[in-house]
């Protein structure tokens, strides 16, 4: 109930946040967008600006929360707050790893569904080694993994398949066979995040080759199709089950 | 018919001055309610239904928004949350949403008359009832994010 009317931001990290909760900053950070007075001790304000991440809004007094979720805060670098929230439904961000589906080629540039409100578009150019000459081999249906350039509410979004320095580094055309299927984006991030034990775990179970979209998207190969459902399964069921749970079902697995 | 309308009427209101829709041009949001059973209140039912679900999708909202409604009896007390029964006997239904942030007013609709003094008094009562509903919000939010 406080937070409705202003507590601080540090004293919420790890707690659940909801919409219209108002988050006040140490006062350090609105001396710093003055500029006028001096800080005369070392203090310890941090030096840069503050990140304001998904789910809070900078409005006068602090930030405004307008996602539910967990509040985070990550201290480097002038510091930086976001809500982790769970959501299905994804809104493209530039930067964003995605895999997307090929729906149509118009000239030359394909559309690619990404899961959000507008299809993506993808040059031909934007593949490495692709000339004007040597075109890539896209069809329609085909599954792309390739980030994203320009993602904003204003503008249609525009993907590429090389990096920065021209090198494709693991994106293009994802290969034949496989399976795609779509979970949480909670979950995705979880899955992501370094030293995950979800993915570990698997591995030693089968080999099998996984493509992980930030759009909520998963693609997995392993050597037989049993062994591809099996692993999707577990991928899906591993939402709701603890960790325990999720040992004694591989266990059993790899008793078999 | 002319009742659901103006139901899908107030409930459109009521959201789009909470959602932020800056933040989404040119998209179409669309809500669908389905009453699976109505034993009175009904708008606020709804009120409070839409205002869950733009929270579970991740919609991004400046408030939560709740509904409360206010029976008025004949005699003058002030019934909250009647069922259909006492929505019959009473002399004037009104229904208010609530917005958590100063718990400001969103929408306001009665079926019935009665005077501007005992319409503010049920205002006050559903105002304080608001923060119940809210604690029930949070309540739920904390149970599912509890989970991971």
């Amino acid at each position: 109930m406080t937070a409705e009317h202003g507590a601080a931001a540090e004293a919420l990290v790890g707690q659940v946040v909801l919409p219209g909760d108002l988050l006040l900053l140490p006062a350090h950070y609105d001396e710093d967008a003055e500029g006028e007075r001096l800080r005369l001790s070392a203090g310890t304000a941090p030096q840069g600006r503050l990140l304001c991440g998904p789910g809070l809004r900078r409005s006068g007094a602090g930030l405004l929360v307008t996602k539910c979720g967990l509040l985070r805060h990550r201290p480097g670098g002038g510091g930086a707050y976001w809500v982790d929230s769970q959501q299905k439904r994804y809104v493209p961000v530039k930067g964003d790893h995605v895999i997307g589906i090929v729906t149509a080629k118009a000239g030359d540039v394909f559309r690619l569904d990404v899961g959000g409100s507008e299809p993506a578009s993808l040059s031909y150019l934007a593949f490495e080694g692709a000339t004007k000459r040597n075109r890539p081999n896209v069809q329609v249906g085909d599954l792309i993994y390739g980030q994203f350039v320009v993602a904003n509410k204003d503008m249609e979004p525009e993907m590429v398949c090389i990096d920065s320095s021209g090198k494709s580094s693991g994106m293009g055309i994802i290969g034949q066979d496989g399976f795609l299927f779509k979970v949480s984006l909670g979950l995705i991030r979880k899955l992501l995040a370094p030293k995950c034990e979800i993915i570990q775990e698997l591995s030693q179970l089968y080999p099998f080759e996984l493509v992980l979209g930030m759009n909520g998207r998963i693609w997995v190969k392993a050597k037989t199709v049993q062994q591809t459902l099996i692993i999707v399964n577990i991928l899906e069921a591993c939402e709701y089950m603890t960790a325990e749970q999720r040992k004694q079902a591989l266990a059993k697995l790899s008793g078999n | 018919g002319v009742l659901e309308r103006s139901r899908e009427q107030l409930l459109r209101q009521t959201c789009e001055a909470v959602l932020l829709g800056v933040l989404h041009p040119r998209t179409a949001i669309s809500l669908v309610l389905q009453v699976l059973s109505d034993a009175g209140s009904l708008l606020s039912c709804c009120l409070n239904a839409a205002c869950m679900a733009l929270l579970d999708a991740g919609l991004p909202l400046a408030a939560l928004f709740c509904g409360v409604t206010c029976a008025l009896q004949p005699d003058g007390t002030i019934l909250l949350d009647p069922t259909a029964r006492q929505e019959q006997e009473a002399r004037a239904i009104l229904t208010f949403a609530i917005a958590s942030s100063n718990r400001k007013v969103l929408m306001a609709t009665t079926k019935g008359s009665c005077s501007v003094e005992e319409m503010q008094q049920c205002l006050a009562a559903a105002q304080r009832a608001a923060s119940t509903i809210f604690q029930f919000y949070r309540d739920s939010v904390h149970r599912r994010y509890s989970k991971s």
